[in-house]
């Protein structure tokens, strides 16, 4: 079951991106798709470790509408910053809590820091569920912001069962 | 047919001319800024704003067709990607002993709100040591 639906979605994927429909090239497309999940299998075989992606669909798209928003009121803000003349820069490290259920919801949370301007994420910490956020023009209500990306995050992520 | 083929030629030039315009404003940071840390906030405009609009004004120009669904799974892509990579950086930089340079005096007033926060949840136990175990 997991195969058929690798194998549509690699021969989806091929379909999309060769737009060439001649024998030849449709053939070498379902060559490689067989190759393909011949590799991953083996792989699969090796390690076994297989990621879930634990996320309730329709929440996970209003998450990320919500986040472009974000993006374009940040790239705002650090542009003004790089255009003012006194570039205004208060650089600080913020430890920022996660409460994401989930490693890949961690993840995301971690890579929608980054995406926005004027933050990224730049270490873990050991053995506790905080990620080390590095801000270029800091400001006390930064926390508040960063925490309430991090519940929407953890919204977004699916029940898990045990 | 021509009326509605003209807004989207307007609007895929906004979306074109705005991404050109945060790619420069990137670059600029990239030079403007004074070190390490600071440049690699200039980088991320360039990655999220340049880049997505020129893709979108580039999908608006394609309609509906192959191209445009290249471009998508293109930005899709640079979404992973771009965050991926900045935080490589970051964190090499972070690992390897570079620190930001934070001014005194930030650092105290972040120390104290952070202890506000955390003095909240417990406050029975003594504690056996103020700040953090890390």
């Amino acid at each position: 079951m997991r195969l058929l639906g690798s194998a549509t979605v690699l021969a989806l994927l091929w379909l999309l991106m060769s737009g060439i429909y001649k024998p030849l090239v449709v053939g070498l497309g379902a060559l490689s798709v067989a190759l393909v999940l011949f590799v991953t299998r083996r792989m699969d075989a090796i390690d076994g470790d297989r990621p879930r992606l634990a996320f309730r669909p329709l929440a996970t798209l209003g998450y990320l509408t919500w986040l472009l928003v974000e993006i374009a009121k940040a790239n705002w803000a650090v542009s003004r910053l790089i255009l003012s003349r006194t570039m205004p820069i208060r650089q600080m490290i913020l430890d920022v809590p996660g409460s994401q259920a989930t490693d890949l919801g961690r993840t995301l949370f971690a890579n929608s820091i980054t995406l926005t301007p004027g933050t990224i994420s730049v270490e873990t910490v050991e053995g506790e569920n905080v990620i080390q956020v590095h801000a270029v023009a800091y400001d006390e209500g930064d926390h508040e912001a960063l925490a309430e990306m991090g519940r929407r995050v953890s919204a977004i992520e699916a029940q898990r069962a045990g | 047919m021509t009326a509605s083929g003209g807004i989207v030629d307007v609007l895929s030039w906004i979306a074109i001319v705005g991404g050109s315009a945060f790619l420069v404003i990137g670059a600029v940071g990239l030079i403007r800024f004074p070190e390490f840390w600071s440049r690699l906030h200039a980088i991320s405009v360039l990655d999220s704003a340049g880049v997505l609009l020129l893709l979108l004004g580039m999908g608006l120009q394609g309609g509906l067709s192959l191209v445009t669904v290249k471009l998508v799974i293109l930005g899709l892509f640079l979404l992973i990607t771009g965050p991926t990579a900045t935080h490589a950086v970051a964190n090499a930089a972070f690992v390897s002993g570079l620190r930001p340079p934070i001014r005194s005096e930030d650092r105290a007033a972040v120390a104290a709100t952070a202890a506000a926060a955390t003095r909240e949840p417990p406050a029975s136990d003594g504690g056996p040591a103020s700040g953090p175990s890390g």
